[in-house]
């Protein structure tokens, strides 16, 4: 992730230590300077997302990583970002919560993530990658959707996912797509009227509503054009699991395992968490008899797999909070529990 | 012969600050010593949260509005991806001795070549009157009404004397605006503030002891005399740092 | 267990090495066309205790990176016996370093093969080749990836940090493959 950045045209991090990231900042502090950009470990993630807010005023593809709890103690600075259209990358290698929670891999911050985390109406586009290229990957798309979009982009990674070590292909970047120019961005008036980057409105009286208004337009632009989803097995699974990042991973796994039996079960894996790849979802509801959440959290993402497939065939839930992680094993068993009952959709199990 | 004119800094803007508040003539220090360095076009302002919170309006140039209490730390972002700029912060005391204490002290420990103009008026201005970080022992406020420290508030926090202790400050001077001759020593400190950063210098602070009227419930000339008379002898003006 | 993939663990204590075994085996996959997949485990007992790699090797995608039940197991020292011995899959295969490790294992499922790693590193002038040594002997006896591939992934791994220790890996290598000893499975 941290080379991404840096191929990407990363110039500037600011960062907290906390676990399980370090290896982020740590990588970066030299390599960011080799390659020409500005690495600041900061006093606190508050200071940090703020030098965020304020390098990327100041024209500079800007990141900041962190866990959650470093992540809760951003969201001030993420609301004026997002607020003020200003791009950056903000990266969450989630960890068991809540509070000082563990150093275990967790999916808690989903809703932080997708549903807002901050003050005011705002969205962030959020990326759930479940694989260590697929993190690579992203993180270069982070940059350009970010300056396309003017928005915050949180990549929303766990903590097994920032520990593991996988193979690696070290692409180049190219940019998916021809970037406005930054003509928002302080660089002194020479020449042109003074710029203000700013989150208050006060005048005229209606002028935040507006500001709104104009913000929102940009969230439906953004659901419109922006869905990333992985379906694996699904035109004629019976049973649908659903699951994003590290669990939907797993997930896959279960669903080899099951397929192997004979089973019919599919994986639809959200990619773009925020914007929801509700359409994928639709589809299934036509198409399985049940489907199956998995997350590492308590019932957050099952909400939005809820609201997608309009709750037109059951939904069951497998997930727990604290830093537990499913084992493909584990799923397999629920999915063979789970009875497909396509003449007659119903929740209950045959047991 | 000279005539009295607005600075080219200063936008033909009537600004929204109380009869007899301090700010309107620091806000046109800076814009004087603004033009007559000649950076005016490659000048980043930072507006903090609280009375100056507006200064974005009067100020003819680049400006971004943040967060209260990080000015510093947003202009650290500012300042390391374009060094060739000169960035300033302009800050009240709940803003930068307060909920920015930390920014306040670590863009000053790391030597940030930025230049911060920090407003001392004893008070929260903006909401209403509350006791600040630089409240004076005795003052009272609408969350002091037996005035500070009879309830355990503390005493006022001296930002000049707390930050000569770190290696990374260059300049560190504390002034007033509250006589024509403080005004001119005002004058005289945030343009060598701003020399300093282009110079390279690194963190250069100027301690502005400005008058709140309105908060303080006085007049303005009796807000005058509190300054002479009562925050001087606990915020004793001088230079408490120059390298 | 999958039969497309292989878990490996690597055990043994902070200091000797099972990074680089994990790191080289990965290597070794990616040369080959093959997944991998990698995961190190510290315990609170960091230091002297045991700390553990593992592995996944597939030809397929490799969906859950976690192993609670290895096919093949190197342990380095006598700790990581203790530890992780009961996890091993039935009728998997286990490594033991004989030079660290005091007795076989009390399980009769299980495959052994035994080498005095870290006397044999001694032998050639550097215990810190013990990890080497063994992973000889595994390759050898495993042919989880060939031993070709093994010898690239010295190669590309130690030639940028230290030429010299390419040699010394290699010897090391091939020292291990030369010198083990399988116990049939029991009973």
């Amino acid at each position: 992730m941290a080379e991404a950045a840096v191929r990407a045209g990363c110039t500037f991090f600011a960062g907290y230590p906390i676990t399980p990231q370090n290896e982020v900042p740590e990588y970066l502090s030299w390599r960011l300077p080799q390659a020409g950009g500005v690495f600041v470990q900061a006093e606190s993630e508050v200071a940090a997302i703020n030098m965020i807010f304020g390098s990327s005023a100041a024209g500079a593809r800007s990141m900041t990583s962190s866990s959650s709890p470093g992540v809760s103690l951003k969201q001030e600075g993420i609301s004026y970002i997002a607020g003020a259209e200003l791009p950056c990358v903000i990266a969450n290698v989630q960890r068991g919560g809540p509070g000082l929670g563990n150093i275990r891999a967790s999916q808690g911050d989903y809703f932080q993530a997708v549903k807002g985390g901050g003050h005011g109406d705002y969205k962030l586009i959020v990326l759930g990658p479940a694989y260590v290229q697929e993190l690579y990957d992203l993180t270069m798309r982070a940059f350009d959707w970010a300056d396309y979009y003017r928005n915050p982009v949180m990549i929303l990674s766990d903590g097994i996912l920032g520990q593991i070590a996988e193979p690696l292909e070290l692409t180049p970047y190219t940019p998916i797509v021809k970037l406005p120019p930054k003509d928002y961005i302080l660089t002194g008036c020479a020449g042109r009227t003074p710029r203000v980057v700013k989150t208050l409105f006060l005048n005229p009286a209606d002028g935040l509503v507006h500001h709104n208004d104009h913000l929102q337009e940009k969230y439906r632009r953004i659901e419109h054009e922006l869905s990333l989803c992985e379906e694996y097995e699904t035109a004629d699974a019976d049973i649908i699991i659903a699951a994003y990042g590290m669990s939907g991973r797993i997930a896959k796994g279960a669903v080899r395992k099951a397929r192997r039996k004979g089973l019919k079960v599919g994986l639809i894996r959200p990619i773009t968490l925020w914007p929801f790849p509700k359409e994928p979802f639709v589809r299934a509801a036509r198409t399985a008899s049940k489907m199956l959440v998995v997350e590492m959290s308590c019932g957050q993402f099952i909400e939005d797999v809820k609201l997608a497939s309009e709750c037109a065939v059951p939904v069951e839930f497998f997930g727990k909070g604290g830093g537990w992680y499913p084992m493909d094993t584990d799923i397999l068993e629920i999915v063979e529990s789970m009875q497909p009952c396509r003449s007659a959709p119903c929740a209950t199990r045959k047991d | 012969m000279a005539t009295f004119t607005r600075p080219d800094t200063l936008k033909d803007q009537i600004t929204h600050y109380c009869p007899g508040c301090g700010h309107g003539i620091a806000h046109r220090i800076v814009a004087e010593v603004i033009d007559e360095l000649g950076i005016r076009e490659k000048t980043i302002g930072t507006a903090p949260v609280g009375c100056a919170v507006l200064m974005y309006d009067y100020f003819n140039v680049d400006m971004i509005e943040c967060a209260h209490g990080r000015a510093p730390a947003v202009a650290t972002g500012i300042k390391r991806v374009q060094p060739d700029k000169i960035v300033f912060t302009y800050q009240g005391d709940g803003d930068l001795a307060a909920i920015g204490t930390a920014e306040t002290i670590h863009a000053a420990n790391r030597g940030e070549n930025i230049t911060v103009i920090f407003i001392n008026n004893a008070i929260y201005g903006m909401t209403g009157g509350q006791m600040a970080p630089t409240t004076i022992c005795g003052q009272p406020t609408t969350t002091t009404p037996d005035g500070r420290g009879a309830h355990g508030e503390g005493g006022p926090i001296r930002v000049c004397e707390l930050l000569s202790n770190l290696d990374g400050t260059c300049y560190l001077e504390r002034t007033a605006v509250s006589t024509p001759k403080d005004v001119l020593a005002t004058r005289r400190a945030i343009k060598k503030a701003f020399e300093n950063q282009i110079a390279g210098k690194g963190f250069s602070m100027v301690e502005v002891l400005s008058m709140c009227p309105t908060d303080w419930k006085l007049s303005t000339q009796k807000s005058l005399e509190f300054v002479n008379n009562d925050l001087k002898k606990v915020f004793p003006l001088g230079v408490y740092k120059d390298r | 267990m999958d039969n497309q993939a292989t878990y490996i663990t690597i055990a043994g204590s902070g200091g000797q090495g099972i990074v680089v075994v994990g790191n080289l085996i990965a290597r070794a996959c990616v040369i080959e066309g093959k997944n991998a997949s990698g995961w190190v485990a510290y315990g609170a007992e960091m230091r002297g205790g045991t700390a553990n790699a593992t592995v996944i090797v597939s030809q397929e995608e490799i969906a859950c990176p976690f192993v609670e039940t290895p096919d093949m197991a190197i342990m380095l020292n006598q700790p990581s016996l203790e530890r992780f011995e009961g996890n091993i899959v039935e009728g998997g295969m286990v490594l033991l370093n004989t030079s660290m490790i005091q007795r076989p294992v009390e399980r009769d499922d299980l495959k052994q093969v035994f080498l005095a790693a870290t006397e044999m590193a001694h032998e050639l002038g550097n215990l810190k080749v013990a990890n080497i040594v063994a992973l000889g002997a595994f390759i050898d006896h495993t042919q989880v990836v060939k031993m070709d591939s093994i010898r690239q992934a010295i190669g590309d791994l130690f030639a940028s940090k230290n030429p010299k220790m390419v040699e010394l890996n290699l010897k090391a290598l091939d020292v291990g493959a030369a010198n083990y000893k399988c116990e049939k499975v029991k009973g």
